[in-house]
């Protein structure tokens, strides 16, 4: 391609940084110094398909150069885009997508601090309050959506650039303990282990919680210990068909929210004509108040390398791309080294199990961008394109990523079929209810005295869950299924936790948020947070999302004080404007975008 | 000391009125058009016998049926030729040689669909920016391109592979990969015995050109002329293209040939989506042709030789055609140093400025007895004219059709009127010819093209009506009622002999290097080209205000600039064996050390072709412009331009 | 022998609009069947030329079955698909999506716009006066464009014409996100910065007016832009072999606007920036 560069050149700190992610550049016009490649360079120049299929590298030169240097140059992301022969105004494009980069100069250390439901109901205002005035100009505090660290709210992330680039949690985060790990995040103390996040750890009768806290997560002798890679043996043993029709019979369906049956996926994808064919795990697990992903990731993490294989077995794919949320870095760190581990025992690779069966996983990051759990933008996003959703039809199963067909799931719908294999799908089926089989992840936070994941067959109330975890008096609200979900009264408690008996109550499992609020939190600040949600994640791509979470946020401001009469035209506006998004919005982030406030309008009678 | 020198080229004001004066000494005064072409006729008329026309590969080809018709019946001379001769004329002359037709045999949408593109001296992405378009459609719909080219241009980084050979070395090159194909068995030896002559001779001819011989001479890398002989060869379809890189040398035809040869070679002719496509570079060089606008043939493409052609355009214009070829535009020029044409009628071109060693140009123009020039320009050419003549802008002011590489006659139209007294072509053209004893009558351009249509068969079927309605029409198209393929030569592939035709001899022609050789006074070659946003010597480009433009400047590679110790912007003095100029230096990675690029988009400020050859293509006549010998020299007090 | 490819042969679909059988090539999308059977469905990010971006959503319907209204642009039509086009629901996020438009985009310039505003009752005024509008000044940076972003409803149109679709030069993205998604060149650069090569295939496409010629703004600043006043006719250009169609716009014997036809052969709508702003030199008059 005949690529337009500028004058800025990199500093040798942001080319090291790239071409320690792509290797030194073989030729001059890749950037190489003329000086000793020219004679060969001017004679013969390869380009082509060739070059410009390295497009997908682009967001990992990104992070490269993020974590690196701490933000993004001209000069940078025009090296960047001279290796992999990408237009840099796409690489902008990309560049400004993502919350987590910045394209102009910024301290090398970015404190995230969580401002989302959990964490401003557990005093995320005051925190940041104290930062800003408690720390320096050397640290860029960032206010951040949902970090995903809700059992430990508040919660923040500190991320100091370097070589390598260092992260620290702090949560539930003080002043004082946010300012030290954004200072010194290598004498930051170190974060809890997962096990922390599952009170009901090391009970009898978990299914897939059952080795979080039990086993060592690096280590890959404790895994297969405690079961692991049983279920793979079983699914050689089975064949591709074999397994498909197990986890058909089972009855699994995607636990990423729209609970799409897991087994007709599959074989839908393994029934294409078109090859490759790839396996996606979803982890970019950004709905609010979510973070069971991450504690299976951290705490289990050769169970979803094991899950994947399987599934990738079974679909007839040899590639599998892990997309985890940048702001997830120990879950990154815990699964690379599990994928490492793997691959060097030979259960990743070439020939698995000597099986002849050949399948590798590749870790992707994201950088900061709700709109990349949609399974298209999420394929968008790994292909170095803005995470912006693609059109539906054609569906993953036909034009996937890289327009080939693909499986896309969830880290926790994945880690189900380890049970499935082990147990037979007929025992599996037996959990739950008849439609909802199989037990179920809750990620419960908020007014609560144990907050956490919690696992439970599918058919326990809201009650007996909430119970479980220890609710506090003076409940005002359960938020389920996380900002695209909905409220549900404390007089609601015996909502048993289905897909069919939640939509038959009007509201929505989505991702196994519960969410509990007293009354301590005024109701329009929550709504008014969810709008300001919305309004910040919304890719921009179909008007009816772009503009209209940009008047639903409007109107909720205007309102914010109103109650009744004063508030009823606004309400009617906003009713109107949520019809719009909820029918003409291209993906689920627009068509949900009204969901919370329309449910705390009707059940919880906000505004009245 | 900086100067900030304005970067818009010179802009030209329309001519508005006739302009005439009895000697060059003289100013010019305006004139009425009656006295105008009253003098024109009188001088034109005192050279019979030792005339010529420079038609114009811009105007339509109405304009250009009506001019090579003025030439060969008003003044009863083949001497009639456009500018072609500076571009194209050996694409013409190489692929009537090997197919007896000269237009390129494909089409721009078979681009779209083919396996593997090879685009050989053609910076297309800027000179053809809309063909490459159907280039870039082909690259995503798989196709793989291939670049040969001494510089790696825009339309090179596209390619998967780009051969940067030394300028000058495309025979080698050709035959080398020509080699290639006949060793590794991936000739199509069915449509060799079938289609071809003279493949025995041409196999031995290149059985020298091994892949390291050619590693030597041309520069590239031996795998890399193996690559692109195998992709070519294994393609189920492909399209070899080429533009002046090709044509612009002292050989011109002869590259053309050997670029023939890999199409016969291998069977990459006469099918969909496998062909040659030579690119125009101006919008009606190819039916300035067709119209007959050349010495050497007659409307449609008719050879002058033939004596049944003849006879029937004698019959049809009652008049005696000459059995002879006419002189070319650089014959002609040869002429007037000669003092054997004395007179020229130069409609729209400026040779003053567009040829080759342009000073020699501008002395023979000044040994003319008498030269009328009818443009819409005063231009460096109308400068030394005796009568100038305003005409319209064909492509605005005027009706008619003119016909694109792709073989395209479209029409166009009439969109603005023309300023003052400026007229068309056609109306000068007749005018002059009634003073000359002829009196014709045109209705309007549809009636000269009628007339064509009646004499030129593969234009028969091409109504105004069709034209409208199919958005243009390819040639050939000899039927009112039907359309023929879109590509040519398909009869090739007949089985039947007699359909099949004559064979397409392959092209024995010898590598033969530039003539103006580098040495030690001279160690730079300088190459020439287009950028995107100008075009030719500028008089029409530089009317709009570019943000790309820069101006003119000498392109060395940053080795070099640091070897003569100059910087961006530093004027430098650029000299050749026939002259000197001063220009600005550019510094480009794209090119290598002894290697310089210059464009002549900008005479009035740095005259390029003053530096260039007039080396000539023995059988199309084009010039070397693409291969001169220079050297670089920093002045003693640089100025610095921005 | 006849020449005019026609393709591989597609079979005919059946299925209804608004409750009447209708017959569609294979691949055709529910607008195409839409506007052959004479039905009016306003389009905004919809281009002749282009992939359907289906991003305005201005032109959603009804499809029997489907949980959500579905862009007719790009949703092919499907054997005995049900589509109701004029549905409560379908005229409820037309008017929606001309609502939030008309309030955060400057519409002044965009065909048709008026008349669909009309047609939906849309009140754009309704939220208020302190709803938030793109407030961007226009960008002239050049002396061939003009960059006027408060008329940008972020159709894409011109990111694809520049991109991989036709012009391939990739010298403008979408940047940033949301609302705050603008149109811009890498680092938001000036034009003349970038690798744009003043094709003006971007401004052939703007279906607002949010890309301009300079030669049609700075008229429309001077209200001396009158376009019932001109004419048009269809040439050749005169730059290159190539043979590209150029539509003249001629006001008062002044070449204005140079555009190509979209079913043109050669240029697809395409031209280069000779063919498209190199006219100058035939009336420069004296």
């Amino acid at each position: 391609m005949d690529l337009h560069f500028g004058d800025s050149m990199p500093t040798d700190e942001e080319r090291a940084a790239v071409d320690a992610l792509l290797g030194p550049p073989e030729s001059s016009w890749e950037g190489a110094a003329r000086e000793g490649t020219t004679a060969a360079d001017l004679r013969w120049a390869r380009g082509g398909r060739q070059a410009r299929d390295r497009r997908d590298l682009l967001l990992p030169g990104l992070h490269a150069l993020n974590d690196r240097v701490g933000w993004i140059s001209e000069g940078a992301l025009d090296y960047l885009c001279r290796r992999l022969t990408v237009p840099p105004a796409e690489a902008y494009g990309v560049a400004t997508f993502y919350a987590m980069f910045s394209v102009k100069p910024r301290p090398a250390t970015v404190l995230h601090v969580c401002t989302d439901l959990t964490c401003t109901a557990a005093g995320a205002r005051e925190l940041c309050a104290g930062l800003e005035s408690g720390l320096g100009p050397g640290v860029h505090v960032d206010r951040s959506p949902c970090l995903g660290l809700c059992e430990r709210a508040p919660a923040t992330l500190a991320i100091r650039a370097g070589d390598p680039a260092r992260t620290a949690v702090s949560a539930p985060a003080t002043v004082r303990e946010a300012v030290l790990a954004a200072t010194a995040p290598d004498s930051a103390p170190e974060e809890p282990a997962a096990v922390s996040a599952v009170p009901q750890a090391g009970s009898e009768g978990l299914v897939l919680l059952s080795r979080v806290g039990v086993v060592d997560p690096a280590s890959l002798d404790d895994y297969r210990a405690h079961g692991g890679y049983s279920a793979l043996r079983r699914a050689f043993a089975l064949g591709p068909a074999g397994v498909i029709r197990e986890v058909t019979d089972s009855g699994l369906v995607g636990r990423g929210g729209a609970a799409f049956p897991t087994g007709r996926k599959w074989q839908a994808t393994a029934s294409q004509p078109d090859h490759p064919h790839y396996l996606v795990c979803n982890a970019d697990e950004s709905e609010p108040g979510t973070f069971k992903d991450r504690v299976l990731m951290e705490g289990d993490p050769y169970a979803l390398v094991e899950a994947m294989t399987i599934a990738a077995y079974a679909i007839g794919g040899h590639q599998g791309y892990l997309y985890v949320r940048g702001e997830y870095p120990r879950a990154i760190h815990r699964m690379q080294y599990a994928v490492d581990q793997a691959r060097a025992r030979g259960l990743l690779g070439d020939d698995i199990l000597g099986q002849g069966y050949a399948f590798d996983i590749e870790i992707r990051r994201g950088a900061g961008a709700y709109i990349c759990g949609e399974e298209t933008a999420l394929f968008n996003s790994i292909e170095g394109y803005r995470g912006e959703p693609r059109s539906k039809p054609p569906f993953p199963v036909e034009k996937g990523l890289f327009g080939k067909p693909t499986v896309e799931n969830n880290v926790e719908t994945l880690v189900n079929v380890l049970p499935i294999l082990t147990m037979g799908a007929p025992a599996y089926a037996a959990i739950g209810t008849a439609k909802s089989t199989g037990p179920k992840l809750f990620c419960v936070s908020g007014s609560v005295a144990r907050p956490g994941v919690y696992e439970v067959p599918f058919g326990a109330t809201l009650g007996e869950l909430l119970a479980r975890a220890g609710v506090r008096d003076r409940l005002r609200a359960v938020l389920l299924g996380g900002a695209a979900g909905g409220f549900v009264r404390p007089d609601e408690m015996d909502i048993p936790l289905t897909f069919e008996g939640t939509r038959a109550a009007g509201a929505t499992l989505g991702s196994g948020v519960v969410m509990a609020f007293d009354d301590t939190v005024p109701l329009p600040r929550l709504l008014l947070r969810i709008a300001e949600f919305f309004r910040d994640e919304s890719c921009g791509q179909c008007v009816p999302c772009r503009v209209g979470t940009v008047r639903q946020e409007e109107v909720l401001h205007r309102i914010a004080q109103r109650t009744g009469a004063a508030a009823a035209d606004d309400i009617a506006l906003l009713r109107e404007v949520g019809r719009a998004m909820r029918d003409a919005s291209i993906c689920g982030l627009g068509q949900t975008a009204w969901n919370a406030v329309e449910s705390a309008i009707d059940r919880l009678g906000a505004y009245e | 000391m900086r100067s900030t020198r304005n970067r818009g080229p010179k802009t030209y004001t329309r001519l508005t009125h006739p302009l005439v004066r009895d000697s060059r000494d003289e100013p010019f005064r305006p004139a009425s058009w009656e006295e105008a072409l009253d003098r024109a006729a009188r001088g034109l008329a005192a050279a019979r016998g030792a005339f010529g026309m420079f038609s114009c590969a811009r105007a339509t080809n109405e304009m250009n049926y009506v001019a090579q018709k003025f030439a060969r019946v008003v003044m009863g001379t083949n001497n009639v030729d456009s500018c072609n001769r500076t571009c194209h004329a050996p694409s013409v002359a190489g692929l009537s040689a090997a197919f007896g037709s000269g237009g390129g045999t494909s089409s721009y949408e078979e681009i779209e669909h083919t396996d593997v593109i090879v685009m050989w001296g053609s910076n297309a992405r800027f000179a053809h920016p809309i063909f490459f378009q159907h280039v870039l459609k082909g690259i995503r719909n798989g196709g793989r391109l291939y670049a040969v080219d001494p510089r790696r241009t825009s339309t090179a980084a596209w390619a998967e592979s780009w051969l940067g050979l030394n300028v000058g070395t495309d025979i080698p090159m050709a035959h080398a990969i020509g080699r290639e194909i006949i060793h590794a068995g991936l000739a199509n030896h069915a449509f060799i015995e079938r289609a071809t002559s003279g493949f025995e001779e041409y196999k031995a001819l290149v059985e020298p050109w091994t892949l390291s011989l050619a590693e030597k001479v041309t520069g590239v890398p031996a795998a890399a002329v193996r690559e692109v002989a195998h992709a070519y060869a294994r393609a189920e379809r492909a399209q070899l293209c080429w533009t002046l890189g090709i044509t612009e040398h002292h050989n011109g035809t002869d590259n053309v040939r050997a670029l023939i040869n890999l199409s016969l070679l291998t069977g990459h002719v006469g099918r969909y989506g496998s062909g040659l496509q030579p690119l125009r570079g101006q919008n009606n060089v190819q039916g300035g042709g067709d119209m007959g606008a050349i010495p050497n043939r007659l409307p449609g493409f008719q050879d002058v030789l033939d004596p049944d052609v003849r006879l029937r355009f004698e019959s049809a214009w009652d008049t005696v055609i000459q059995p002879h070829y006419g002189l070319n535009l650089t014959e002609m020029f040869e002429a007037m140093e000669d003092g054997t044409l004395k007179a020229v009628y130069c409609i729209g071109e400026n040779p003053a400025q567009s040829e080759a060693d342009s000073g020699q140009a501008v002395r023979r123009l000044k040994a003319l007895d008498f030269l009328v020039v009818q443009d819409i320009f005063l231009t460096k050419t109308a400068e030394l004219a005796h009568v100038v003549l305003p005409a319209t802008a064909g492509w605005a002011e005027t009706e008619g059709t003119t016909t694109n590489s792709e073989r395209r006659v479209q029409r166009v139209r009439r969109a603005v009127t023309p300023p003052g007294e400026a007229r068309e072509d056609i109306d000068i053209l007749c005018d002059l010819a009634a003073r000359l004893g002829h009196d014709w009558k045109y209705a309007d351009a549809e009636t000269v093209w009628n007339e064509l249509r009646s004499v030129s068969p593969d234009h028969y079927g091409m109504t105004y009506d069709r034209l409208e309605e199919h958005q243009g029409i390819q040639w050939p198209c000899p039927s009112t009622e039907r359309l023929e393929p879109t590509y040519l030569h398909g009869r090739l592939w007949e089985t039947e002999p007699e359909r099949r035709g004559r064979r397409a001899p392959f092209g024995l022609v010898q590598h033969d290097p530039p003539v103006d050789l580098t040495d030690e006074e001279y160690p730079i070659r300088l190459t020439t080209g287009r950028r995107l946003d100008s075009y030719n010597t500028g008089v029409q480009s530089g009317g709009y205000a570019s943000p790309l433009r820069r101006g003119e400047y000498v392109e060395l590679c940053p080795e070099d600039a640091e070897r003569h110790g100059v910087v961006v912007g530093e004027e430098v003095r650029v000299s050749s064996r026939r002259g000197s100029v001063v220009a600005p230096v550019w510094i480009d990675t794209a090119l290598r050390p002894g290697l310089a690029f210059m464009t002549m988009h900008f005479p009035d400020e740095v005259d390029t072709n003053q530096l260039t050859i007039e080396a000539n293509c023995p059988i199309a006549g084009t010039a070397e412009f693409k291969a001169s010998a220079i050297r670089i020299e920093k002045l003693p007090a640089p100025t610095y331009v921005r | 022998m006849t020449v005019t490819p026609l393709g591989i042969p597609r079979r005919l679909l059946e299925f209804t609009i608004d409750g009447e059988p209708v017959r569609a090539p294979e691949g055709s999308t529910i607008l195409d069947a839409c506007r052959a059977a004479g039905k009016d469905v306003p389009t905004l990010c919809q281009g002749d030329t282009l992939t359907p971006k289906n991003a305005c959503r201005v032109c959603v319907v009804e499809v029997e079955g489907s949980r959500t209204l579905v862009p007719a642009c790009s949703r092919r039509a499907e054997p005995g698909m049900q589509v109701r086009t004029d549905t409560e629901r379908a005229r409820h996020s037309r008017r929606i999506v001309l609502e939030l438009l008309a309030s955060s985009v400057d519409l002044s310039t965009t065909p048709g716009v008026a008349e669909w505003i009309k047609e939906y009752e849309a009140k754009p005024d309704r939220f208020g006066p302190d709803a938030a509008r793109l407030n961007e000044e226009p960008r002239i940076d050049n002396d061939l464009y003009v960059r006027d972003y408060d008329k940008c409803i972020l159709c894409y149109k011109c990111v694809d014409a520049c991109g991989d679709q036709w012009q391939n030069t990739f010298a403008i993205s979408v940047s940033g996100r949301g609302f705050d998604a603008r149109i811009a060149v890498e680092h938001d650069a000036p034009l003349t910065d970038s690798a744009c090569v003043y094709c003006g295939n971007c401004i052939e496409v703007c279906p607002t007016g949010a890309l301009s010629f300079k030669s049609e703004f700075d008229r429309r600043s001077a209200g001396t832009w009158d376009e019932a006043a001109q004419t048009q006719t269809t040439t050749v250009c005169a730059y290159c072999g190539v043979g590209c169609n150029l539509t003249l716009h001629v006001q008062d014997n002044e070449i204005v606007k140079v555009t190509s036809p979209h079913d043109n052969p050669v240029t697809h709508g395409n031209l280069c920036i000779k063919g498209r702003f190199g006219y100058q030199h035939v009336q420069n008059r004296g």
